[in-house]
């Protein structure tokens, strides 16, 4: 099954903490083309123990790209140059031997670093607690199908709730917006009924928190899309928008 | 009025008054392409579409108001938005791949802008004062206003602006037009490829029409006799 090892230079990001000054430092690998990039790392933490060394601190779960915990920027591109994959899922093979990659954390304000390539994104979880829910009344089951929907609109929802909420478009993005992720959660609500009591109030609240987060604005420059792993459409983006510009215009609340 | 203010200075309101300001000035441009194009028919042409201008003024100038108003916020927003957007990541990246990911105008919209404020600055240095403020007695004659244009269009170095800052304009109306629509939520599986298309087609022609006046005016006119 696997080839020969590949030689490769790592210039992995360094940070002790989120308040200390950070620098790439070099390794020198050799690993399976058949080993994820996480694997390598692993691998790499390994013979650092070994040697009494502190290992590269990064974040990893599911590791089969739907948990959107793993997250870093591989020569430039977050989750790597491969279209539509998380980190986890980005194999060594795409590598060529004797290459030098690049491995930074997501940079955003918005994204402290905490170590090494951790970055503290619970900017994201404030942005969804400002309004990424619906309320549901308590009391009984609802029957299933009680509310009809029909099949092209419960696509659209569940394309937008692909997203798995991991911040590579605020990596991607040169100004670090998080819209792509914002769009996404504002339109997989609008779209379905149970979403509809509350779109106008949840969209403003939403942008309001993100800005307040310190994300950017977009400048339409679709990055986010070209890096997102679950191919998240700007599309939501143009949702979000008309659906802020109409609450703004339309709705009554002037405190949001 | 509180809300408005504060609607329009959020992270999406900034966006849409950048779009609102560059649709209107999108529209302008064509009408001033329209009156640009009288100077391929010679003095006679030219100089009467600037009377006819002169004799509509009190709508012209409520015209330049908004005019006015819409270059005074497209710049200040579009300045604003992008010292908020370089403080969103105050750490750079040391490799950035963003050549892979998207254009090269929409990623340098704000210096392409810059570029083309230097060059409106000198644009209305010169014909718009001289066109309504200043009048030496020497130009008083019957084809002045094409004469002045004429004038500085046969000056090689202020024709090559002119082209030069044109091919400019082409590259920032790629991107505006069609991010206008995205801004105003219009992003439509069906008309958005159409509107993309009209975008290219209308930033190129605008480009290629208002840089053919100084082209032809440089290389290929003989004089007005």
């Amino acid at each position: 099954m696997s080839s020969e090892n590949l030689n490769l230079t790592l210039k992995i990001w360094r940070q002790k903490s989120p308040t200390s000054v950070g620098s790439f430092e070099e390794f020198k690998v050799s690993v399976s083309p058949d080993a994820s990039i996480l694997e390598m790392l692993d691998e790499l933490n390994n013979d650092l123990e070994r040697e009494g060394k502190i290992p590269v601190a990064f974040e990893s779960d599911c590791r089969e790209g739907i948990c959107g915990t793993c997250g870093l920027v591989i020569n430039g591109h977050p989750h790597g140059k491969i279209p539509k994959i998380a980190t986890c899922q980005l194999h060594m093979r795409n590598f060529k031997n004797g290459e030098t990659i690049y491995i930074e954390p997501f940079r955003a304000k918005a994204f402290p670093v905490i170590k090494d390539l951790i970055v503290d994104r619970s900017g994201m979880d404030k942005v969804l607690q400002a309004g990424g829910f619906i309320s549901v009344n308590t009391g009984g089951v609802p029957d299933a199908n009680e509310i009809p929907i029909s099949k092209d609109v419960a696509s659209h929802a569940m394309d937008a709730a692909e997203c798995i909420g991991c911040g590579a478009c605020v990596a991607a993005c040169k100004n670090a917006s998080a819209m792509l992720f914002v769009g996404a959660k504002v339109s997989q609500y609008s779209f379905l009924p149970q979403g509809q009591p509350e779109r106008f109030q949840r969209v403003q609240s939403m942008v309001a928190k993100m800005d307040e987060m310190g994300f950017g604005s977009c400048t339409n420059t679709y990055a986010c899309e070209a890096e997102c792993p679950k191919g998240i459409s700007v599309i939501n983006i143009a949702r979000m928008n008309k659906d802020f510009i109409s609450a703004k215009i339309k709705s009554e609340l002037t405190e949001v | 009025m509180g809300w408005l203010l504060r609607s329009m200075n959020s992270s999406i309101g900034k966006k849409f008054v950048m779009a609102i300001t560059g649709s209107f000035l999108i529209i302008f441009l064509i009408v001033h392409l329209i009156g640009n194009l009288t100077l391929y028919f010679g003095p006679e042409a030219f100089n009467g579409y600037v009377e006819t201008l002169d004799i509509i003024k009190p709508l012209i100038r409520v015209i330049e108001l908004v005019l006015l108003l819409s270059f005074v916020y497209h710049i200040i927003y579009g300045t604003w938005l992008w010292i908020e957007n370089k403080k969103a990541r105050p750490v750079s990246y040391k490799i950035n791949a963003s050549s892979e990911n998207s254009t090269f105008s929409s990623r340098w919209m704000f210096w392409i802008g810059s570029i083309i404020f230097i060059f409106l600055v000198i644009h209305l240095s010169t014909f718009f004062y001289r066109f309504n403020f200043y009048d030496p007695e020497g130009l008083a004659d019957q084809n002045k206003y094409y004469n002045i244009v004429v004038g500085f269009l046969q000056m090689p170095w202020y024709s090559i602006l002119y082209i030069i800052a044109m091919i400019i304009l082409g590259l920032h109306l790629h991107h505006g037009f069609q991010s206008a629509f995205q801004t105003f939520g219009w992003n439509h599986k069906k008309y958005t490829p159409l509107i993309k298309a009209i975008g290219r087609i209308y930033a190129i022609g605008m480009a290629g029409a208002f840089a053919s006046i100084p082209i032809y005016f440089l290389f290929f006119y003989g004089g007005s006799q």
